[in-house]
């Protein structure tokens, strides 16, 4: 069996920018699996502007910004292997992955990173009542066939859910000619982006219904129409409130989850609130020598942060490989009041430098504080004008902060 | 002229196929669907009855209990996935268990073997996860379950295999009868044939009226289910039913036969082509669940959906020739236990019904094995690495939840009954089926039907005309 220093799962942008730190930062042998036919992951559907505003100060498609970092791999001796899925991943980081040429394979990585993304939760996730006919599709699969594939999935459109994929599928769709009727969303706010609702609805008069949801879609062969209605505090639907749509196409853009199936089998810990791996700061997993990053790991808004995060786990990977396993001395990061979660979940003080903790709002909270707390005190405190459910936010911890903490380590909001 | 026409393409249809294609007799099965499988057999419990719920004497109970005996071999030819998992009729009261030793006692009189009452700690120690209410359970040794769509596609594909012609779209709409039959589809086909079988499930007494046969009446009642992950598979080892009560049967709680966990029926009278689900039909069947057992994993929901018995008014099955016209066979009213009896009713259909009209002489090439549709992901690496090195396409996976290469979809393209829309491909090789629902392999599994069928992908069906996938090129 082929040992390598580093493998791969996953050659998206979490995968790639993974696989360049980790060889700038020592790894002899580095291997991408990718399953697709192209190196890019989901970026290649999203044909829009607007990734890398953060990272290069320029606004580019994702098909541009995954090639800027195609390039960089090309250049350096990384091995990739497209077409190819892995099958299973042990605890003793053996890959089984398959493909044409090969068939079925072992690999080994003396580290090995999990940079698979994520999938979209589907229709019948949320049970939706109805028929089950042509015409209904998830806002991702509606973009493949859009922008992949060059065809129109549907003429007169509803949208449920308005996460930045279901936002920009409504634009997509308005300009290659189809009416969108609605976006309908659950919750009282929107999860996806600020700029997302302006630049996706407002400028093209699309109405977003907030507090409501599809109840029951209609249809022979193919969607006819759809039943909306509001709901209530508890998201039950409100009788009486409902109102329908006559339409063609039903597109659900309602959640992406991790696609964690290979950590799973391999023991991977998972976090029941992101539904990614539970990690430390240097994003390694609770199995020593597999780190996580990217969607796999947290489901990010801006690729950007998905660059930056698998720079860190190629990095820590890359000495992982040189240096093998090391004693750790931990603390948990545990979310509190109006926190959905926090990450990394664990930090290792043994581990040198600053940490960065993301945190998710569950709701949304003006002018307000975050709050870490350390044994009984107050070690750090933000001031935030605004803090959304829809955008990641972040606290710094100095190194001198960590060296000195003394057990479990919380994160509230405080308004 | 064809010898024996069969009118539609569901497990019942299908199981008679089979058993005629082991003769030297010129068959066709004529389905009004763009696929066959499209009724009541692709959306049912898939229960694989013990045998002990329908009335002494009844075409149900005969044919329910033979067929359960047939049921692992019929499968095992087949290539279909059969489990003998056993069911457990769960008691909540003293009351029900009084009515299990009911249940027993006829049971045994229609012939069911491996029946036994256990007590509450027995039935605890075989299901963990069932309600501290229960008391008791009637345990049924010879209750299992089994695809089936598989089936029904399997059987098909096998007869065709063995030379029967498949008319698909053909809705029978006209049939005039004279020494043989002329039979018209909806769309201007024609087929004659000396014998007809009627199994149009739902359709069946449309069917019938179209030779002047009145004798019964069909009606519609809707099942709704709801299908958990795989990961929650394991939460019930056996078929877990309600004890029936006046009111009916209740839900069941049952693994399949692909690891996932089903939950439903509920029963409401409704139209025929009403599949729809509801939002309080769902809620009936997880607020039931729940009764049955404690903390079921409703939350790993991936899919749920809805089925309808086309039962008839004489609540037996109705299996014999019409007293209107010599040649024409009524095979209709058949309601659960029919996927059970399936096997049963064809051997008895061909060598008792049949068999006094027309003469029945082996087909010496007759072959009732088939391969299954889909095998890949269960087997070994070594024969994995054999079938790709002959076809390269097997190294591809195309539905990464369920794991289905691009040679297994091209197969079910190609292979007896040939798959033709999305739906079919689903129901032939689960690309699709798993948690993602298709989300991501279906773009390429429109692919690869456009490519074997030599089309553009917006002439790709979800399943049949109406049901296009999309509706043209973008701008
Ligand atoms: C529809 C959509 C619109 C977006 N819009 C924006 C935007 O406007 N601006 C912005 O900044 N960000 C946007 N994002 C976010 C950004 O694109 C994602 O955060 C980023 O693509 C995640 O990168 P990743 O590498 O973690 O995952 P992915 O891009 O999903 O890559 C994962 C890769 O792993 C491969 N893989 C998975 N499992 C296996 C396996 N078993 N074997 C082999 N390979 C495997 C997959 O094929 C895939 O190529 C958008 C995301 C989506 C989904
Ligand atoms: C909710 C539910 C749960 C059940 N659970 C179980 C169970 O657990 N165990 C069990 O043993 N049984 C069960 N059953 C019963 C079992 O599913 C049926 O008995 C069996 O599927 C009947 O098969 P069929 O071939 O008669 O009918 P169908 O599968 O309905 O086939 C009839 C076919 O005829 C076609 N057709 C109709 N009209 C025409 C026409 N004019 N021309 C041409 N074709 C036509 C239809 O398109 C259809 O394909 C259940 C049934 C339901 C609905």
């Amino acid at each position: 069996m082929k040992v390598y220093d580093v493998v791969i799962i996953g050659g998206g942008p979490a995968g790639l920018a993974a696989a360049v730190s980790a060889y700038d930062s020592g790894a002899e042998s580095v291997l991408i699996l990718e399953r697709d036919d192209v190196l890019g992951g989901i970026l290649n559907q999203c044909i829009h502007n607007g990734f890398g505003l953060t990272r290069f100060k320029e606004s580019m498609t994702g098909p541009e910004y995954a090639d800027r970092f195609i390039k960089e791999v090309r250049k350096r001796n990384i091995e990739v292997k497209l077409k190819t899925t892995v099958l299973d991943l042990c605890e003793d980081k053996t890959v089984t992955a398959i493909n044409e040429r090969e068939g079925v394979f072992f690999v080994r990585g003396k580290a090995v990173i999990l940079a698979m993304g994520c999938r979209e939760r589907s229709r019948g996730a949320l049970n939706v009542a109805g028929t089950r006919v042509a015409g209904v599709y998830s806002a991702g699969t509606a973009q493949k066939y859009v922008n992949v594939k060059g065809f129109l999935p549907g003429k007169n459109v509803v949208i449920l859910g308005s996460g930045d994929i279901g936002l920009i599928m409504a634009r997509r769709m308005t300009l290659e000619g189809a009416k969108v009727h609605a976006v309908c969303e659950i919750m009282p706010h929107s999860s996806g982006l600020k700029r997302n609702i302006v630049q996706c609805l407002n400028d093209f008069d699309i109405p977003l219904y907030l507090n409501h949801t599809i109840t029951r879609i209609d249809g022979d062969a193919r969607v006819t129409g759809v039943q909306i209605s509001k709901v209530d505090q508890n998201k039950k639907p409100i009788l009486g409130s409902e109102f329908y749509i006559p339409c063609d196409t039903v597109l659900f853009s309602v959640g992406l989850i991790p696609e964690n199936e290979l950590s799973k089998n391999a023991g991977v810990e998972l976090s029941p609130k992101t539904k990614g791996a539970v990690v430390y700061q240097n994003r390694e997993t609770s199995i020593s020598g597999i780190f996580a990053c990217g969607n796999v790991l947290q489901v990010h808004d801006l690729v950007d942060f998905v660059s930056e995060e698998a720079e860190l786990a190629g990095k820590s990977a890359s000495e992982y490989a040189r240096r093998g396993d090391r004693e750790k001395d931990c603390v948990n990061c545990i979310a509190k009041d109006k926190i959905t979660y926090v990450l990394p979940q664990k930090i290792d003080k043994n581990q040198s430098g600053n940490v960065t903790l993301f945190f998710r709002a569950n709701g949304v909270y003006k002018n307000c504080r975050v709050v870490v707390e350390n044994d009984g005190q107050e070690v750090l405190s933000l001031k935030k004008r605004v803090v959304v459910p829809g955008e990641m936010e972040r606290v710094i911890l100095t190194e001198k902060i960590i060296k000195a903490l003394n057990g479990d380590l919380t994160l509230k909001i405080v308004e | 002229m064809f010898d024996v026409a069969v009118i539609g393409g569901g497990v019942i249809g299908g199981a008679i196929l089979r058993k005629l294609s082991s003769y030297n007799l010129k068959i066709c099965l004529l389905e009004k669907g763009n696929d066959v499988c499209v009724g009541q057999s692709k959306a049912n419990s898939g229960i694989v009855h013990a045998g002990f719920d329908a009335s002494v004497g009844t075409l149900k109970a005969k044919f329910n209990v033979l067929g359960n005996a047939m049921m692992p071999k019929y499968a095992r030819e087949l290539g279909v996935k059969y489990e003998n998992n056993g069911s457990l009729v769960v008691a909540f009261s003293d009351e029900e268990m009084i009515t299990l030793g009911e249940l027993k006692e006829r049971g045994i009189r229609n012939g069911v073997q491996g029946l036994e009452i256990i007590d509450q700690a027995k039935l605890r120690e075989l299901e963990p996860n069932i309600s501290p209410n229960a008391v008791g359970a009637l345990l049924a040794k010879t209750g299992g379950i089994i695809c089936p769509y598989e089936l029904t596609i399997a059987s098909i594909g096998n007869a065709m295999d063995n030379g029967a012609t498949l008319f698909t779209n053909f809705e029978v709409d006209k049939i005039n009868a004279g020494d043989s039959f002329e039979i018209y589809s909806a769309n201007g086909q024609k087929v004659q044939s000396k014998i007809v079988v009627n199994c149009a499930g739902y359709g069946s007494q449309k069917v019938a009226n179209l030779i002047g046969d009145y004798s019964f009446t069909i009606g519609g009642r809707r099942g709704e289910y709801i299908l958990l992950d795989r990961e929650s598979g394991g939460f019930a080892k056996h078929t877990l039913f309600f004890t029936p009560t006046k009111k009916g049967k209740g839900i069941l709680i049952s693994p399949t036969v692909d690891g996932n966990l089903l939950l439903g029926p509920t029963a409401d009278e409704v139209d025929f082509n009403n599949t729809d689900t509801t939002q309080i039909g769902l809620q009936s069947v997880i607020d039931k669940a729940n009764e049955m057992c404690v903390g079921v994993p409703t939350y790993n929901v991936i899919t749920s959906f809805a089925g309808v018995r086309a039962y008839c008014d004489k609540h037996d099955f109705i299996i014999e020739e019409s007293n209107v016209k010599n040649g024409f066979i009524n095979c209709v009213g058949i309601e659960s236990p029919g996927l059970t009896s399936a096997p049963a009713i064809a051997e008895y259909v061909v060598d008792e019904i049949i068999s006094k009209r027309i003469t029945l002489t082996k087909n010496p090439n007759f072959n009732g094995v088939r391969k299954p549709d889909y095998f890949f992901s269960k087997l070994t690496v070594e024969e994995k690495n054999e079938i790709i090195k002959k076809d390269p396409s097997y190294g591809r996976i195309v539905c990464r939840c369920e794991r289905i290469t691009e040679g297994e979809i091209v197969r079910a393209l190609t292979q007896n009954p040939r798959a033709t829309d999305i739906d079919g491909v689903k129901r032939r090789t689960r690309a699709g089926m798993g948690r993602c629902q298709g989300g991501f392999c279906q773009p390429y599994v429109a692919d690869l039907i456009a490519k074997v069928n030599g089309v553009t992908i917006d002439k790709v069906t979800k399943n049949g005309k109406g049901s296009e996938i999309v509706v043209g090129e973008t701008k």
